[in-house]
């Protein structure tokens, strides 16, 4: 009866840790889709232009000066078109995207929007975000005077997929013809974004031949940091990434983590102490059965084992209910709380990779939790065991 | 280790003593210098009040326990000084064992019981080694009961499950303690004169502690312990009669 329980109480315990593990690990997938769907992993740059002082300080002075900062203007890359195929040559690098970006009005009729104007290869600009997953209406194409709006902008315009619209930029000019609708999962981002080739922005923004910034899409997200910091100290750019652009977001996620491994630690510790509290008892309980054991011959290693085993057990065959328990939540979970469009909030799952971690882990922790019981009981005296 | 001589005697206790919590105010003797010598074949009997050390004397013998000082040989070994391991083994291929409650594993049945010993040598129960576990069985009557669980057998049906145990590796000696001390008249005689049976077919010597004076009367020497010492010692006879069981 006590092993029944303990097992029902490790599966509880395993199933709330793997559905605590499965929810933030689905929230924090959702908001990195969310987050990273319209924007690169690591994005290069042209560095900031900055004052060069007039004249070098004679040596053994000390110069006091007070500089006004630079007002910044839109720089290409030099040479981006060499740096490209470098920058694909690189393990962790999954696709780069030139692009040129600037302001700009959008007008139609009597409306007008200040839009972000984004110039860009479809093919290639499409692998770093996937631009062609968001399209919400009509079908992305950006053939020359051809474009791709944010859906929020499209609405503010009185746009829609086939209707044209005009682009100004300072002293010039572009009519376009809408291909397609995007959300780019920030409503912000859709009321301003206005996609167009990259020859055309080019000719926008007056920067023939040029590309403001090279977006980067990496084979693994959590690997950002050490590509920009290693394309800083290859290449004189500026290189950020996604991590440094959403600085909050990934102290949320952090600290999100770190929640949660306690959470999965006390769950851990929990589990052991209740398997040991069992078996503590079940090595008193069987003193008897341990002391006849040893009197027929047994070794106390074997005694050992007894408990080893029985921990083990309990924690395999908890993990195994639990791990079925914490899948049926999920069910639940996905079936009945919903977002007010009547969809799942967000996808979880549990892969079949942590499935098996939490097993073995819930194992680990039977045999650890068996380890002071089992000493114990190997180190009964059969004599005194055998007469209470 | 020092081979057995043919005349050497099976168990050989000299001037062996047993102190309970030494150095501290309770520390006490239980037994006083005790001389034994038990020879192949025997059917002795080992009598004597309660406190008088036979408990203490039967678990030194059967290797569960270490004098305090003394010789103790088994088949001409010492065995004071080996270590716990050395002993464990050895307890497991010469001695078997009978208690006053039979001890059996209750989640096992009859015959799973009876292949514990095995299974602790090999990890695993040979096919010779059940087919011995049936023929025990058989020999103590239990050839119906094989596939029975303790609870479902009464208690001389146990204790014979428990006999059969303490042979299947065919130990030269087998220790009792008060094996008929949890039964019935009727089954403690059939008991009793199963382990006269067992003695005759197979040679194995028997240590009965008992304190059943018409039983001992059946064995053929009787060892008397009194406060710690070995009070009589001979062959069955008009000592059983005067013998000391309170």
């Amino acid at each position: 009866m006590q092993t029944v329980l303990i097992v029902v109480g490790v599966a509880a315990g395993v199933a709330g840790g793997a559905l605590i593990s499965a929810l933030i690990s689905g929230l924090q997938s959702n908001t990195l889709n969310k987050t990273l769907g319209a924007q690169a992993h690591v994005t290069l740059q042209a560095p900031d232009d900055v004052v060069a002082p007039a004249a070098l300080p004679v040596p053994g002075t000390t110069v006091l000066s007070q500089t006004q900062p630079r007002a910044q203007r839109l720089r290409s890359i030099a040479n981006w078109q060499a740096l490209v195929p470098l920058l694909e040559g690189m393990d962790e690098i999954a696709g780069v995207s030139p692009m040129v970006s600037g302001a700009g009005l959008a007008l139609r009729g009597e409306a007008v929007q200040s839009v972000a104007l984004l110039g860009v290869d479809l093919d290639r600009y499409d692998r770093v975000v996937g631009l062609r997953s968001k399209v919400v209406s009509g079908v992305a194409r950006l053939a020359p005077g051809e474009s791709v709006l944010g859906r929020e902008l499209a609405q503010d315009l009185g746009l829609r997929a086939g209707d044209r619209f005009t682009v100004q930029t300072g002293t010039r000019s572009e009519s376009l013809r809408v291909t397609a609708l995007v959300d780019l999962g920030v409503k912000d981002l859709n009321r301003r974004t206005v996609i167009v080739p990259l020859r055309a922005a080019q000719n926008l923004l007056a920067l023939p031949g040029g590309a403001t910034h090279l977006e980067l899409t990496l084979r693994d997200v959590w690997v950002a940091q050490d590509v920009a910091r290693t394309l800083r100290a290859q290449f004189p750019y500026q290189a950020e990434s996604w991590q440094e652009n959403n600085a909050q977001l990934v102290s949320a996620l952090n600290a999100q983590s770190i929640s949660t491994g306690i959470i999965r630690g006390v769950v851990l510790a929990v589990v052991v102490l209740g398997i040991a509290s069992v078996l503590v008892v079940s090595v008193v309980q069987k003193q008897r059965e341990i002391g006849i054991l040893r009197a027929m011959g047994a070794t106390r290693g074997q005694v050992m084992r007894v408990f080893l085993v029985q921990g083990a057990v309990v924690g395999a065959l908890g993990s195994v209910l639990g791990l079925a328990l914490a899948v049926a939540l999920i069910a639940m979970f996905t079936r009945f709380v919903r977002g007010s469009d009547g969809l799942p909030l967000f996808s979880i799952g549990l892969p079949a990779a942590t499935a098996l971690q939490v097993a073995l882990i819930a194992t680990v922790c039977g045999v650890v939790a068996a380890i002071a019981p089992a000493r114990s009981a190997a180190r009964l005296d059969p004599a005194q065991a055998i007469r209470i | 280790m020092a081979a057995q001589s043919p005349t050497d005697p099976l168990i050989a206790l000299a001037a062996i003593t047993k102190r309970y919590n030494v150095g501290r105010p309770s520390e006490a003797e239980v037994l006083h210098g005790v001389d034994l010598r038990v020879r192949a074949g025997e059917f002795v009997a080992l009598m004597g009040p309660s406190g008088s050390g036979k408990s203490t004397l039967l678990n030194i013998l059967g290797l569960l326990e270490r004098a305090s000082s003394g010789e103790y040989r088994l088949q001409g070994q010492a065995v004071q000084s080996l270590p716990d391991a050395t002993l464990t083994l050895l307890r497991r291929h010469t001695l078997g064992f009978v208690f006053q409650f039979h001890h059996l594993l209750p989640a096992f049945s009859a015959l799973e019981n009876v292949t514990l010993p095995a299974l602790m040598g090999t990890g695993r129960v040979g096919r010779a080694q059940e087919e011995r576990a049936r023929q025990l069985l058989d020999a103590v009557g239990l050839a119906g009961a094989m596939d029975k669980r303790p609870a479902e057998l009464s208690g001389g049906m146990q204790q014979r499950v428990a006999i059969a145990r303490a042979l299947v590796l065919d130990p030269p000696l087998v220790l009792a303690d008060e094996p008929t001390g949890n039964l019935d008249t009727a089954s403690s005689g059939e008991v009793f004169a199963l382990l006269r049976r067992m003695h005759a077919e197979r040679g194995t010597s028997f240590l009965i502690v008992t304190h059943d004076a018409r039983l001992a009367a059946q064995c053929d020497r009787l060892v008397e312990l009194v406060d710690g010492r070995i009070a009589r010692d001979g062959p069955v006879g008009p000592a059983v009669a005067g013998c000391s069981t309170k």
